[in-house]
């Protein structure tokens, strides 16, 4: 039985990806340099992943011996990739971080087009969450407040994304004027 | 940034030039950080997409970049460090920004502080590293919980490139575990037992100390489990007990924690812990029996996934499961409806197994090519468990060969099949007609030239072996050389064990000698000469059995001879018979790719198979290339045999020790492993004196001159074998004989030169026959008996075994005591008969065949007719008085 529980490691995560409605990448990350060194490895992956995956909504999948949850919305699907032999709902969490983050930042207007504006912020997103395959953080409000997003002085709710963005820049200005 | 928002994605037609010059508004003053912002998102995105900078392109942007360290907008500061930690493996010059970054590290801003310590860890080097050294231990042990996360995790990072200095950091670390933040606890968890992981000692208090003071992060948790899992293991493999029940009892208090993902761990940890009893796993069973009800998707996974581990090892334990299992069959993933039911097939009943299939035949084109093979070894395990529903089974296996798939999903059918075909001879020729339907159409290679060898071994016994030879030709007519040379080959194998299709292989061979490919044409050609002589006995030698000879010894006598020209001609018979691989050793490979992993992964099974195959080689080999660097025995001969190791002491007792027995063509070896247990003793010149029965002569002995504490020696005593063979079987007395010299337990160094005798009772040392014959595998026993029959010498005696009640326990007491090969598994006894054949082949030291055929009939006890044919006659007098 070796190798079934490997040397306890906090290097849990082995991918996280954002993919289209096409299965094209918006943004992905791979932190094990023996799991797909190469880009076009990492997106024949991603290809096979997504048609393994855009139909059922399962959540969890084995692939290439690499245990992957995933999260879909709209036109935007949500990956988390870990060893096969990782604690599942370890990966689950960091899925559901990733997600409610991002569902945080694009004030729950998860869709491609609104990914793409505010692209910056969901980059470093994922940076806050997963460091080289370590977990940063596993807690959504705590990664957004990192990614210097002031949620909580903004009513949820109504606000376009402009008019968001907008009072958020506001918000930056008179923070730095201070 | 509303006019981006344009038809899908705006970055879709950025192209790489274009952006990298557009990086020179870095430069102007004052810095239009939404512009700036945009720019740097745009090659971030680049370079996420797999865009490949540069050396010199990345250089450049780098430096570009690093003019925004003047802007103080806090979202483009924070890019500007992604864009630094991007490239700093590409660009060079990178430590440049070394002074920047550690100004913002021990600065103001939080948000800067954390991003700027991973950027700067990311940049530095070894010798930099020196230089912020004090600003990390600092960080370590920072209050915002960001930072001191963002140093740990960075510190772990540069364990790779300098973890001497990591070392240093204990002490922050140690203090970091006690942190309020779950985070922190968690990376501070990682550090500390990455830095002591080497020392067992300390992570055992590591570990002691953690789990009295119930740490507050389920992931710190969830690590403290498989540290203390992997301590539980060692201690397990290392024989030492003394801390097991309290880590036992921590995982097992984990099974109770309010995180599910501590309580799935801890499940899991039980599960694949190696000694665990069935008690122990009961209450892991029931968590994840519980888990199995979820509405969550994942945790259904999980805990169908690890039940499916347990039912490998403990089926009886999962029964209780049965009913939730039952439920995930129709579950919508269908990952989880496969794991599902391979782990009812492991613990069900026959009367399920119809059932079960047709649901699984549903929707096996949908699932992935990995659970597909745990498909296929779950009913392997369910052929060999139910012979009767073999055609069931069967039909499925062929129809998912049909089905696209990998090499590896592929490979695993077939050796399915194989094994379905070996282990029942109901199912041979159905599984072989799917096998031949099967490589009428195979791309790969290496599954084709296994099967044909398959057909070339089995096909000519069935009923009707001329209906293979279509299928076999087709291949010589279709296929690549390869494949082509391997059915030449099988199809000699019909030519040489069915006379009446002779002409007709023949004229294929003939046929087949005019191929392109020089191999095939060699064979061919071999063949057809071989079989044209019409010489049974020929035949059955070159090409039924093969080559019975172990191929690393047969390169190295080949060698031996070649640099050392000599007149008499190569001696076949010198060179070592392969060993005959024992049954577990060719079970072992699949039940261990099996047990070492449920989801099966390509490299464990070929890897596996791949030691399997070196074991096989490696007994006689290993022990011959022991015994050739003993210059004292290297004139006795080629090694004949070699046994198993037997134990000569209890395992407890101050000396433990160990005797094999060699057989050379004239001479017996007994070597003694000796292992001294006593760490206050030094054992010199310590020898085995034996007592050996009348005949035999003592030739030499050689002593070991040393033995320390806890290390094992090796002494040898060498006698020539008597002239008559019936005196070789006998009892030797043997007694350890040594020199005791006292010394410093701490040291190992004596206390004096003075030493004095001392000897030690060993337990007598057997040498059977089974000693000094060698398996040999015959695929074809009826052709070498009757081949025998004319020129062997034949003896026959009948005995009644009053010992034995079944005629499968005398099956095995035959096999062992004459240490022979059976052939064509006739050591399998069919359940609910009366009588049974065994047929037996080996050769005795010297090179002397012995072919034996034991007739079994169950009658009170078991009586048998043991039938010897042998090239030598005193060889078969010996079997027949030895059996008596």
């Amino acid at each position: 039985m070796e190798g079934l529980l490997l040397e306890p490691t906090l290097y849990t995560v082995k991918g996280m990806a954002i993919l289209d409605n096409d299965g094209n990448r918006i943004l992905a990350k791979y932190y094990d340099k023996n799991v797909f060194a190469t880009a076009k490895e990492q997106k024949t992956f991603e290809k096979n992943l997504f048609n393994k995956t855009h139909r059922a909504n399962a959540e969890i999948i084995m692939l290439d011996g690499l245990t992957c949850v995933y999260r879909s919305n709209v036109d935007l699907f949500f990956y988390v990739m870990g060893s096969s032999h990782e604690n599942e709902l370890i990966l689950m969490s960091v899925l559901n971080c990733l997600y409610d983050a991002v569902s945080q930042i694009l004030r729950k207007n998860v869709e491609k087009r609104v990914v793409f504006d505010n692209l910056d912020i969901v980059m470093l997103a994922m940076d806050e969450i997963c460091d080289g395959g370590i977990i940063m953080e596993a807690d959504s409000s705590a990664v957004v407040q990192r990614v210097a997003l002031r949620t909580d002085d903004i009513p949820l709710g109504e606000q376009t994304v402009a008019q968001v963005l907008q009072s958020a820049k506001e918000q930056l200005k008179w923070s730095l004027l201070k | 940034m509303n006019e981006e928002i344009g038809s899908g994605n705006p970055f879709q037609n950025i192209e790489k030039t274009t952006v990298l010059q557009e990086t020179r508004i870095f430069n102007d003053c004052p810095v239009d950080s939404r512009k700036c912002t945009h720019i740097l998102t745009k090659i971030l995105y680049l370079l996420n997409q797999g865009e490949q900078l540069g050396t010199t392109e990345a250089t450049e942007t780098f430096f570009a970049i690093t003019k925004l360290f003047q802007s103080q907008d806090v979202i483009l500061r924070r890019m500007m460090y992604l864009g630094i930690k991007e490239l700093s493996t590409i660009a060079e010059d990178v430590i440049i920004v070394t002074s920047s970054l550690t100004k913002d590290m021990t600065g103001k801003e939080d948000l800067y502080r954390a991003a700027a310590i991973r950027a700067l860890c990311s940049i530095t080097d070894v010798s930099m590293l020196q230089a912020i050294e004090r600003y990390m231990k600092q960080a370590i042990v920072d209050r915002n919980s960001g930072v001191s996360s963002a140093a740990l995790v960075s510190s772990l990072h540069l364990t790779k490139i300098a973890g001497d200095v990591v070392k240093r950091w204990v002490n922050e670390a140690q203090e970091a575990v006690n942190s309020d933040s779950v985070m922190v606890q968690y990376h501070a968890l990682g550090v500390l037992y990455h830095i002591r992981k080497s020392d067992r000692l300390a992570v055992n208090k590591l570990v002691a100390k953690l789990t009295r003071m119930s740490l507050k992060s389920p992931y710190a948790v969830c690590m403290l489990i498989r540290i203390a899992y992997k301590l539980l293991e060692e201690e397990d493999s290392s024989g030492g007990a003394s801390s097991y029940s309290t880590l036992f009892d921590f995982i097992e208090s984990c099974l109770r924690h309010k995180s599910e993902m501590v309580i799935y761990e801890a499940a899991h940890a039980i599960v694949n812990l190696r000694r665990t009893t069935s008690v122990e796993l009961a209450p892991a069973v029931s968590v994840l029996q519980l888990f199995c009800s979820s509405p969550k998707p994942t945790l259904r996974f999980a805990a169908v996934r690890t039940l499916n581990k347990v039912a490998m090892s403990h089926p009886a334990a999962v029964t209780a499961c049965n009913l939730d299992l039952e439920n995930l069959i129709t579950d919508s993933n269908r990952s989880i409806a496969t794991l599902a039911i391979t782990t009812l097939l492991k613990t069900g009943a026959e009367s399920s197994v119809d059932r079960l299939m047709k649901q699984i035949a549903s929707f096996v084109s949908e699932i992935s090519d990995e659970f597909k093979i745990v498909v296929v070894q779950a009913i392997r395990a369910l052929c060999l468990k139910f012979p009767r529903k073999h055609s069931v089974l069967m039909n499925f296996l062929s129809a998912m060969l049909r089905d696209e798939g990998g090499l590896e999903y592929k490979a695993s059918i077939a050796d399915t099949i194989i094994t379905i075909i070996e282990e029942n001879p109901e199912a041979k020729e159905t599984g072989l007609a799917h096998l031949c339907e099967f490589i009428e159409d195979c791309e790969h290679t290496s599954l084709a030239v296994r099967i044909l060898h398959l057909l070339g071994k089995e096909g000519p016994r069935t009923k009707q072996p001329s209906r293979y030879i279509r299928f076999i030709y087709n291949r010589v007519i279709l296929e690549n050389a390869p494949v082509r040379a391997a059915a030449v080959a099988a199809m000699s194998q019909f030519g040489a064990t069915c006379p009446d299709l002779l002409p007709n292989i023949q004229v294929l061979l003939a046929r087949c000698q005019m191929d392109t490919d020089d191999e095939v044409r060699d064979r061919a050609t071999y063949y057809y000469s071989i079989l044209e002589k019409q010489d049974k006995s020929l035949a059955n030698h070159y090409i039924v059995e093969g080559l019975q000879v172990s191929i690393p010894s047969l390169e190295r006598a080949l060698h031996q001879y070649t640099i050392s020209p000599s007149d008499v001609p190569f001696d076949m018979k010198s060179v070592p018979l392969a060993a005959v691989p024992s049954a577990e050793e060719i079970v072992n490979p699949s039940g261990k790719g099996v047990q070492a992993d449920g989801m099966l992964i390509s490299t464990a099974l070929s890897g596996s198979k791949v030691s399997a195959v070196a074991v096989t080689v490696s007994r006689e080999e290993s022990y011959a290339e022991k015994l050739r660097n003993v210059p004292e025995l290297v004139a006795l001969g080629p090694l004949f045999r070699s046994s198993d190791p037997v134990e000569l002491t209890e395992s407890e007792t101050e000396y433990v020790v160990r005797c094999i027995k060699h057989s050379f063509p004239q001479h017996l070896v007994l070597q003694f492993d000796c292992l001294n247990t006593l760490n206050d003793q030094l054992l010199e010149n310590v020898r085995v004196q034996v007592e050996p029965p009348d005949g035999y002569q003592l030739v030499r002995e050689v002593p070991c001159p040393c033995l320390p504490y806890s290390e094992t020696g090796t002494a040898y005593v060498a006698l020539k074998f008597p002239e008559e063979l019936g005196a070789t079987i006998g009892t030797f007395n043997a007694t350890l004989k040594f020199l005791v010299k006292d010394c410093d337990p701490a040291t190992g160094l004596p206390d004096s030169d003075e030493g004095y005798d001392d000897e030690y009772m060993l337990e007598d040392v057997e040498v059977t026959l089974g000693d000094q014959i060698q398996k040999v595998t015959k695929t074809n026993f009826g052709a070498a008996w009757e081949e025998a029959g004319d020129s062997y010498c034949e003896l026959e005696d009948t005995y009644s075994l009053s010992s034995v009640s079944t005629l499968e326990e005398a099956v095995k007491d035959i096999v062992n005591f004459l240490g022979m090969q059976p052939a064509e598994r006739s050591d399998r006894v069919p359940e609910g008969k009366s009588s049974h054949t065994v047929f037996l082949a080996g050769v005795y030291r010297g090179g002397y065949d012995i072919l034996v055929r034991a007739k079994l009939a169950l009658a009170e006890g078991v009586t048998m007719q043991l039938t010897v044919r042998s090239t030598n006659p005193d060889v078969a007098e010996l079997v027949t008085s030895a059996v008596g």
